[in-house]
């Protein structure tokens, strides 16, 4: 059971979370933005932005469960077929990716506009500005409600097992089967959720400690 | 030099720049004065594009810029290039310390080497007193230290213009005293300047030449002399109301 904790369960939660986070600074910006330029370019940006939207509603408004039915289950129907694992990383990355493009944007806003301003007018390019500026300001702002998401997604691997991924939660209930132990069985597998999350607060209390350091106690050299 | 002509700046319902035409020659302070609202910011904050007027041009040494035009990114920078601004709230970077504040300018836009940067930052901080924060947050640090950083921050990027946007007006006397100290020790270097402020002491004694800005027009654009010992009704006004 732990070892299919540590060969699905641990994978499954990394790739979909780094995934889902990229995805989620791309929704982000792109949500942002505003559209610019000629009538044609502000016009398909615009539907860009649309198609953003869209994907953030469409999956924070149904079930995870359900949209791990429609990929794996659903899809074959009209010729897109993925195996169990690469349906699973797709949808819990497009999953986390909508709820972490909130929290994104969230903490990009939180960075004061005069921020991008004394940025710019040292002459930075708008990347610049994001990497160097930007950021490293509102990664300190995310990092709890990142952290939140991400731990939500180690406990929601556990609906891969219905679509067939041998994930710890499955194998528990594959052992039930044989040995009648389900109050044991379950309860170790919720240990072991348990252990994997503690483990990833502690990474965010390290992570956090390390994005505050500007803002550390401010009594030393005053 | 820097000249403006038929620069016409507009928000929804305020009227902020009004056909206005201004020059400023080069090595000298421009102070603009005038009531809250009158567009001297936005005059300011036009001449490094952080707005956008929606009409006029501008030239910036040998730059063109037609504000009735979309902006290219590299004209943009590249009139970003000719000047640095100092802010009301300095707008230090909080996540930096007061040497990388220094520095990130010349290493990321200008590409000087870390050590060419530093060196530079270390010398402007001795100049304004400063160079025992170097390794400390801006957090860590008083308003008027922190001021006098972002006067090194934009000093750092050898701008042909400073750009101040009533960088006292956040600061209490005592601080403001240190500020206009740095302020003036930088017009007597000859430093092409521009400053908003509300400060009518600074004004007079540092003004090589006074635009007083009403209504988003330049109602008055002349030498210190002239402003403060032949002012015109309109003037004597708004010297009244700031009781000075």
């Amino acid at each position: 059971m732990l070892k299919a904790g540590i060969r699905y369960t641990i994978p499954l939660s990394i790739i979909s979370f780094v995934l889902g986070l990229i995805l989620a600074v791309i929704t982000a910006l792109v949500r942002r933005s505003t559209p610019r330029g000629n009538l044609v370019s502000r016009g398909l940006w615009q539907l860009v932005k649309w198609f953003f939207d869209f994907y953030v509603w469409l999956f924070r408004s149904t079930p995870l469960l359900v949209q791990l039915f429609i990929v794996f289950f659903g899809l074959p129907n009209i010729g897109v077929q993925f195996s169990s694992w690469t349906a699973g990383i797709i949808t819990f990355s497009l999953n986390s990716g909508a709820y972490a493009s909130e929290t994104v944007r969230a903490a990009i806003s939180s960075i004061p506009q005069s921020q991008w301003e004394a940025a710019y007018s040292i002459g930075m390019t708008y990347r610049q500005v994001l990497w160097r500026i930007i950021f490293p300001q509102a990664l300190r702002i995310a990092v709890p409600p990142l952290a939140n998401n991400f731990i939500s997604l180690v406990k929601d691997t556990s609906l891969a097992s219905s679509i067939t991924i041998l994930e710890m939660f499955m194998v528990s209930q594959q052992i039930v089967a044989h040995n009648y132990q389900p109050m044991l069985m379950y309860t170790l597998v919720a240990v072991i959720y348990a252990v994997f999350c503690t483990v990833l607060s502690i990474l965010q209390h390290y992570l956090e400690k390390w994005t505050s350091r500007y803002v550390a106690d401010p009594r030393e050299g005053v | 030099m820097i000249k403006l002509r038929h620069v016409d700046k507009q928000y929804a319902e305020h009227h902020a720049l009004v056909d206005v035409s201004v020059d400023f020659p080069e090595h000298q302070t421009t102070v603009i004065l005038g009531p809250s609202g009158a567009g001297k910011s936005t005059l300011l904050r036009s001449i490094n594009l952080l707005e956008r007027p929606q009409q006029g041009t501008m030239e910036l040494n040998n730059l063109k810029i037609n504000f009735a035009q979309q902006l290219s990114t590299k004209q943009v920078l590249a009139a970003r290039r000719q000047t640095a601004m100092v802010f009301q709230s300095w707008n230090l970077f909080p996540h930096l310390t007061v040497l990388q504040n220094i520095t990130e300018g010349p290493r990321y836009v200008l590409k000087q080497s870390a050590a060419e940067a530093q060196q530079r930052a270390h010398d402007l901080l001795k100049q304004v007193g400063l160079d025992e924060t170097a390794n400390r947050y801006p957090r860590q640090l008083s308003g008027g230290q922190q001021q006098r950083i972002s006067i090194c921050r934009a000093l750092a990027m050898n701008p042909s213009y400073l750009l101040f946007d009533e960088p006292t007006s956040a600061l209490d006397p005592e601080l403001e005293a240190q500020v206009l100290r740095v302020l003036q020790q930088l017009a007597n270097e000859q430093h092409s300047m521009i400053v908003v402020t509300h400060n009518m002491e600074f004004a007079r004694r540092v003004a090589d030449r006074l635009l007083f800005v009403e209504d988003g027009r330049i109602e008055f654009n002349g030498s210190s002399d002239e402003f403060f010992n032949h002012p015109t009704e309109r003037i004597k006004a708004f010297l009244a109301a700031m009781k000075f």
